[in-house]
């Protein structure tokens, strides 16, 4: 039904003519879903958008077709075209409340694509929008259909960005990150949604997603694209079972869940090559283990050494193929030995409660408080990683920063946080001065966690400085030197600006930072959220060789069960501000006691084929 | 207040005495602050990314170029001096009483070639008759002008060859020395990257490589051409006529631009420290600071400017003639006239900047590099310093482009209006104010009001365009209000 | 949004309280009643009983800001700025020089002002909004690049030189209109219409450039891109999404043009000698009549104050997110 042939996308840029997309075909059927997978930078969303023909203004199809059916969209004048967009293509997009006009009511927006189409006016029109509503599961459609966007939660924005999209009833729907923005209970509701819709109208979905899970969970094929080339094609079942390219193999290794416990990650060295040039060779070569100078010097073109199943790579090759080296096996001894639990917990919160005050009436006066952090209690011991893990709104992170006291001012903080022997609640400054040498924080964005205006070095040099004041010049720059070798940085990076690093260096710059007043206990925040798949691996590799050498504590806040599986000794689970289940990682992940704590493991998509899937 | 400064003592009185201006030490200032900045970002390469982004936009390096050269003007007119009058051995030397500047040493000529009225650009002849004896019988007759045109014999036939000879000469000179530039260029480059200078040559009219140099080599081609000719013409004429006292309007409108050029720096510069301290202390502190800080700044934002000014100007003037001995000479009048006028104009930028400034600090506070140093327990006042203050310097900057046109134009309409620059000052509001009374004459005075046009014209569009292609170079939400 | 608007309404009598201190500071502090009367009776030489004398007329015989000889609160009240204060509150200004109502001469002189400063107002949004919305209709073609070279040289030009050439043009060469002058309505059209057109040419230049950097990055927003895949054509796409949720930046710059219409009646008034509030404030300041630049500055900055409140009422009609929260 749909067809690429050869698409080629071009964006002008500052960088010059940057093609994310180049060379891509493929073939969607009716009634299929089909999932592109990819980092970022891999040129599927703009894949997607050539589509429907929604490039950015600097941005063009350069080459190839997008087949509907028979007709090439490619030629069609932009008022053809208009017929073709919400009629035949529907789209739903990655951030729902973004892509909701704020202030028009949701009923008007849909009532509005529901007269471009159809031959529907007014009260007919509405009346199919509450229909719509009710269909995409809008509690009280009739009500609701004169909400404004900001009045709905992100999960049922993304019900009416479904409904809109489907409301002239299209034949294919593109999805382009449509959960990425979503907690993993909601992630789910709405992939059953669109599967639900997909079964009862036998539309097409083509669906983008960077998530492994997401893809083992609802799509019929896959293609996995990188740095703008699709380099694997083939059916569900066949892609999990056994990937062929390099690159999607270790993907696949490099994401963290259960099984890969005491084993370090698959990480992907190097990144993704920029797309402002032409390639010689195969455009994953420089990351590959098992690149050859044929690799490096001759194009690749898409191989089937299976039946429906095509990769691009000279391995696969009718002709001299290239031997693929055996990866290096998996380091066993990564796991550490299992020492004995020290007595005395590191730090030890008991009854912590975070409450931000509201304002309201005409003199802005607190009347009241809402409480983001409802009696949490818990102890970490040294060298441990206890994971605090919830969706977006349960208080973890609230917690972790009432606990690095960077709360003091502008929330109620009670309770008692107790740091070796100081209570770091009630601690004066000087104390906490003191004790904050033993605790560090590493944030999630690594592009805004590092000052723009300061030298790595100086970034480093600022804490030891102000925390260590009898660390003299010399000894300090000793210390930076060590930091940077430690957390796999050469010495150069010393001299350098935080934006001349990639997102995963920064975060190794964040990192030495937190190291280099030798905590015992450092909080991470979503350290690895903001990265992609493969740099993830290397940093969680990092943090577990550094706790390994150095014994030092984490309290790991995410919302990510992979990791927490990966990485946790013991688990706290947060929902709305409490403590519902904490306990050791094993007992807890293979026994949920509590209904919520047994809802989210449910919830979390496995990048693996399961049995019980319905197909 | 101006005051002279001692030159080195020797014996022999030296041929001038070094006056500098408050004004004088704003521009210096302001010079001085840019070139420690141009320092810093070039050492910062976060900084220098973006700001050349800024010069590579064609318009935006041409417009720069134009701004440099006005400024050039503008910095020559800022090196006071009063000649020496009378130096006899044994005897005090003496002083001229008036300030001159180098501006008015290179257009001496211009300056002493006072006509006695109006005379149109070009002209060899007064604008009007003047009653003279001829042969015992008084007629009124077109008298030759005095500083122009008088090395015309026969002028009404010499003149149109006279004058397009020298738009030659000045053309082919304009263009030697732009020539000149571009082979210097040339030069540099080829010895800097090892290349020959046919190389160069070729990359250059090609406009390769990153900067668009062809574009600044080229309006620098078009100045010298301009500038060629208006000198090869001012050497025998008035060439852009003279006005009511038969000053010489080249030399009048050149004086104009140092008074816009200190209006539109000094007004943001003034009052740029408070703004500065005030927005990072409101947006960093939050709570009744900052209730206090915007409470202060609606109202001043509160009070119409134009009446502000009005307001001050009033008061200031009453001032003055109520403490003349504060004021001795009418060139401290003058001046302070000018710099309480800067400073009331920087109230109503102060409160965009300081805004601007507190919005930015308010986001950057969340950060989480300024959230790392508060885990580190660094302190507020470093936080504010070296985490904050640095963060918003661009902005700084920034708005001192973006007002600047808006404050030249400012200056104009006030002065016009009677509250902005002393009416003996040379401005290009007092310029239209006199040049509004001569278009209404019978025959009409233009050339008075197309000179300072072409000049602000000039001036305000390259400072427009400049301040477009930082806008467009930093992030531009931040920036368009 | 109750609480929001009277929230607004009272902090702008605060703004009011602090604008008048900071005027009467101005006012009072830096010349002296004393001065302020010796410059009213002519030169130095004035005797202090005509100087005490005329103090007491205008009733600036008390202390500033604080009365220590009063009793309780008339410390504070039986002072200089409490009654001047007061009289303003009851909009009583005092008189002029010459001896008019100040009162008086404002409410004759709004009239004129506001015949030229509505339709100024009016004509220079609607055509800024037309124009620009015109503009992103052939954004980053030639003509969108040749429409902003067209502000750009606008918006450099003074528009000094508009009024001039225009009175030169219009005025005197084609002599189509009159030169100067004003005449109550139905006469008042003749009069209004070489102002109105000098100053909104003058003002369309930067308005427009501002509308269309808004509608640019209204544009580039996740709403636009999900109207576009509904199959919205790009008329319907400006109209209806992006212009209206382009009201809010729209309002507050519509706001910001108050001040730059009372330096346009300032300069305008007294070039075409129209008898508003503008050539009120020059003739007060060529009088040296300090009464009249004060309740010209306070009137000023009431109306700016008022405006402000009216641009945050609108804020609530046009963005449902002030208005129901």
């Amino acid at each position: 039904m749909l067809t690429l042939e050869a698409l080629r996308t071009e964006i002008y840029s500052s960088q010059g003519i940057v093609t994310p997309v180049d060379g891509v075909s493929l073939h969607i059927q009716p009634g299929e879903t089909f999932a592109l997978v990819g980092e970022s930078g891999s040129g599927k969303s703009v894949t997607a958008m050539s589509i429907a023909r929604l490039l950015p203004d600097n941005g063009r199809i350069a080459g190839g077709d997008v087949k509907l059916g028979e007709t090439g969209l490619a030629d069609l004048s932009e008022r053809e075209m208009r017929h073709y967009r919400g009629r035949r293509i529907g789209m739903i997009f990655q951030e729902p409340g973004t892509s909701l006009n704020a202030v028009l009511t949701v009923g008007k927006q849909i009532v509005e694509a529901i007269e471009t189409h159809t031959a529907l006016r007014g009260e007919a029109a509405r009346a199919k929008a509450v229909d719509w509503l009710r269909r995409v599961g809008i509690p009280e459609p009739e009500r609701r259909i004169d909400s404004y966007a900001f009045q709905l939660s992100g999960g049922q924005k993304q019900r009416v960005m479904i409904a809109l999209a489907l409301a002239a009833e299209p034949e294919l729907l593109i999805a382009d990150e449509p959960t990425t923005a979503l907690d993993v209970t909601v992630q789910k509701q709405i992939l059953d949604l669109l599967l639900d819709l997909q079964r009862e109208r036998g539309m097409a979905i083509l669906l983008i997603t960077h998530d492994l899970g997401v893809v083992a969970q609802v799509a019929d094929r896959v293609g996995i694209m990188y740095a703008g080339e699709l380099v694997e094609l083939a059916s569900k079942e066949a892609f999990f079972s056994r990937p062929l390219h390099p690159y999607a193999n270790r993907l696949l290794g490099a994401l963290p869940d259960v099984d890969k416990r005491g084993h370090l990650l698959e990480a992907i060295a190097g990144s993704v090559p920029p797309l402002n040039q032409t390639f010689a060779g195969c455009r994953f070569a420089p990351r590959c283990h098992s690149a050859t100078e044929r690799c490096r010097s001759e194009l690749p073109a898409m191989y089937e050494p299976q039946p429906a199943h095509t990769v691009r790579c000279f391995a696969y090759a009718a002709e001299q193929p290239v031997a693929l080296q055996e990866r290096p096996p998996a380091e066993p001894s990564a796991e550490l030995a299992r020492k004995a639990r020290a007595k005395a917990p590191l730090l030890s919160v008991d009854k912590l409660r975070v409450r931000f005050p509201i304002r309201s009436g005409l003199l802005q006066r607190v009347t009241g408080y809402v409480d983001a952090v409802h009696e949490v209690s818990f102890d970490l011991y040294p060298g441990e990683t206890l994971a605090l893990v919830g969706e977006s709104g349960s208080g973890k992170t609230t917690t972790g920063k009432a606990i690095l006291q960077l709360l003091r001012g502008t929330a109620v903080v009670d309770g008692v946080a107790r740091l070796g022997d100081v209570d770091l609640m009630h601690a004066s400054a000087a104390e906490l001065k003191r004790a904050r040498r033993d605790i560090q924080i590493i944030f999630q964005d690594p592009f805004g966690s590092l000052n723009p205006r300061m030298r790595v070095g100086e970034i480093l040099e600022e804490g030891i400085q102000a925390l260590r004041p009898e660390i003299d010049g010399a000894g300090r720059r000793q210390r930076i030197a060590a930091l940077l070798d430690q957390v796999g940085l050469p010495l150069a990076a010393r001299d350098k600006y935080p934006h001349e690093f990639s997102g995963g260096q920064r975060q190794r710059i964040a990192i030495a930072r937190a190291l280099a007043v030798e905590p015992k206990l450092i909080v991470c925040d979503e350290p690895t959220s903001a990265l992609d798949v493969s740099v993830q691996a290397q940093i969680l590799n990092l943090l577990k060789d550094l706790q390994r050498e150095l014994g030092v504590a984490y309290l790991f806040i995410t919302h990510n069960i992979g990791v927490v599986e990966y990485l946790a000794d013991h688990i706290a689970v947060m929902q709305s501000g409490r403590i519902v289940e904490v306990g050791a990682s094993g007992s807890l992940l293979t026994a949920p006691n509590h209904a919520y704590t047994q809802t989210l493991l449910a919830a979390v998509p496995r990048a693996k084929l399961e049995d019980a899937v319905p197909a | 207040m101006p005051g002279p400064i001692r030159a080195s003592g020797c014996n022999k009185a030296p041929p001038v005495k070094i006056v500098t201006l408050w004004t004088d030490w704003v521009v210096f200032f302001v010079l001085a602050a840019l070139c420690t900045y141009i320092w810093r970002v070039a050492r910062t390469p976060h900084l220098a990314v973006t700001w050349r982004k800024a010069f590579l936009s064609a318009p935006g390096s041409a417009a720069a170029t134009v701004l440099a050269m006005f400024v050039a003007i503008g910095v020559i007119d800022s090196l006071h001096y009063r000649p020496l009058l009378e130096a006899a051995p044994g005897k005090e030397a003496v002083y001229a009483p008036e300030t001159l500047s180098l501006l008015d040493h290179l257009l001496a000529a211009q300056r002493e070639g006072k006509e006695r009225s109006y005379s149109a650009p070009l002209a060899y002849v007064a604008f009007e008759k003047e009653a003279v004896i001829v042969n015992g019988e008084p007629r009124r007759e077109y008298q030759r002008l005095a500083h122009a045109g008088n090395h015309l014999q026969v002028p009404e036939q010499d003149w149109a060859g006279d004058i397009s000879r020298r738009c030659l000469v000045g053309a082919v000179l304009g263009l030697l020395l732009a020539a000149l530039v571009v082979a210097a260029y040339l030069l540099l480059v080829s010895r800097r990257q090892q290349i020959e200078l046919g190389l160069a040559w070729q990359r250059l009219r090609r406009g390769e490589g990153r900067y668009p140099v062809r574009t600044v080599l080229a309006t620098v081609a078009v100045l010298c051409l301009l500038w060629g000719v208006v000198a090869q013409l001012a050497g025998g004429y008035h060439v852009f006529g003279t006005d009511r006292v038969g000053n010489d309007l080249l030399y009048v409108v050149l004086k104009s631009l140092r008074t816009a050029l200190v209006i539109g720096t000094m007004s943001t510069l003034v009052t740029m420290p408070i703004a500065v301290g005030l927005g990072i202390m409101a947006g960093y502190l939050r709570g009744w600071v900052d209730e206090v800080i915007q409470y202060l700044y609606t109202v001043i934002n509160s009070i119409p400017y134009v009446l502000l000014i009005a307001a001050t100007v009033l008061i200031l003037m009453v001032f003055i003639e109520n403490n003349g001995d504060l004021f001795p000479t009418s060139a401290q009048r003058t001046d302070a006239r000018l710099f309480f006028l800067c400073v009331i104009l920087g109230m109503t930028s102060w409160t965009d900047l300081c805004r601007l400034i507190r919005g930015e600090v308010i986001k950057l506070r969340e950060a989480e590099y300024i959230q790392a140093a508060q885990a580190f327990g660094v302190s507020t006042w470093r936080i504010l310093s070296v985490h904050l203050l640095p963060n918003v310097m661009h902005l700084i900057l920034i708005s001192l482009v973006i007002n600047f046109s808006g404050l030249v134009l400012a200056e104009a309409v006030l002065s016009y209006v009677g509250i902005g620059v002393d009416p003996s000052m040379q401005s290009f509001g007092t310029l239209i104010n006199t040049a509004r009374l001569e278009l209404s004459r019978e025959p009409a005075v233009w050339w008075t009001l197309a000179t300072a046009f072409v000049f602000m014209f000039s001036l305000v569009l390259s400072a427009n365009l400049f301040s477009d292609a930082i806008r467009d170079a930093f992030d531009p939400r931040a920036i368009h209000k | 949004m109750i609480n929001y608007l009277i929230r607004r309404v009272i902090y702008s009598v605060l703004v009011l309280a602090g604008i008048n201190l900071v005027t009467f500071f101005l006012f009072f502090s830096v010349n002296t009643p004393d001065d302020m009367a010796r410059l009213q009776l002519g030169g130095k030489r004035v005797a202090a009983e005509a100087i005490q004398r005329w103090k007491a007329e205008h009733g600036y015989d008390k202390p500033l800001y604080f009365n220590p000889q009063a009793e309780g609160v008339g410390k504070l009240t039986n002072t200089v700025f409490v009654e001047n204060s007061v009289g303003i509150l009851r909009l009583d200004f005092g008189k002029t020089v010459e001896g008019r109502d100040i009162a008086w001469e404002l409410g004759q002189r709004v009239g004129p002002t506001l015949a030229m400063a509505t339709p100024v107002f009016i004509v220079t949004v609607g055509l800024s909004i037309v124009f620009a919305l015109g503009l992103m209709l052939f954004r980053y073609s030639y003509l969108d690049t040749l429409g902003v070279v067209v502000l750009v040289v606008l918006m450099s030009i003074s528009s000094l030189f508009f009024i001039i050439t225009g009175q030169f043009v219009f005025g005197r060469l084609m002599a189509v209109m009159p030169l100067s002058g004003f005449s109550p309505p139905p006469g008042m059209f003749k009069f209004l219409v070489l102002p109105v057109v000098v100053y909104v040419l003058s003002q369309l230049g930067p308005d427009t450039r501002l509308y269309r950097t808004i509608f640019l990055e209204e544009l580039g927003k996740d709403y636009v891109r999900t109207a576009r895949a509904k199959g919205l054509s790009e008329i319907a796409i400006l109209l209806r999404h992006v212009l209206r949720n382009s009201w809010i930046p729209i309002i507050t710059s519509a706001g910001l043009l108050l001040p730059v219409l009372l330096v346009g009646a300032i300069v305008l008034e007294s070039f075409f000698g129209i008898p508003g509030l503008g050539s009120f404030t020059i003739d007060g300041i060529n009088n040296q009549d300090f009464s009249v630049v004060r309740a010209m500055v306070f009137f000023g900055s009431f109306v700016y104050v008022l405006t402000y409140l009216l641009t945050d009422f609108a804020y609530a009609w046009a963005d449902p997110r002030v208005r129901l929260q």
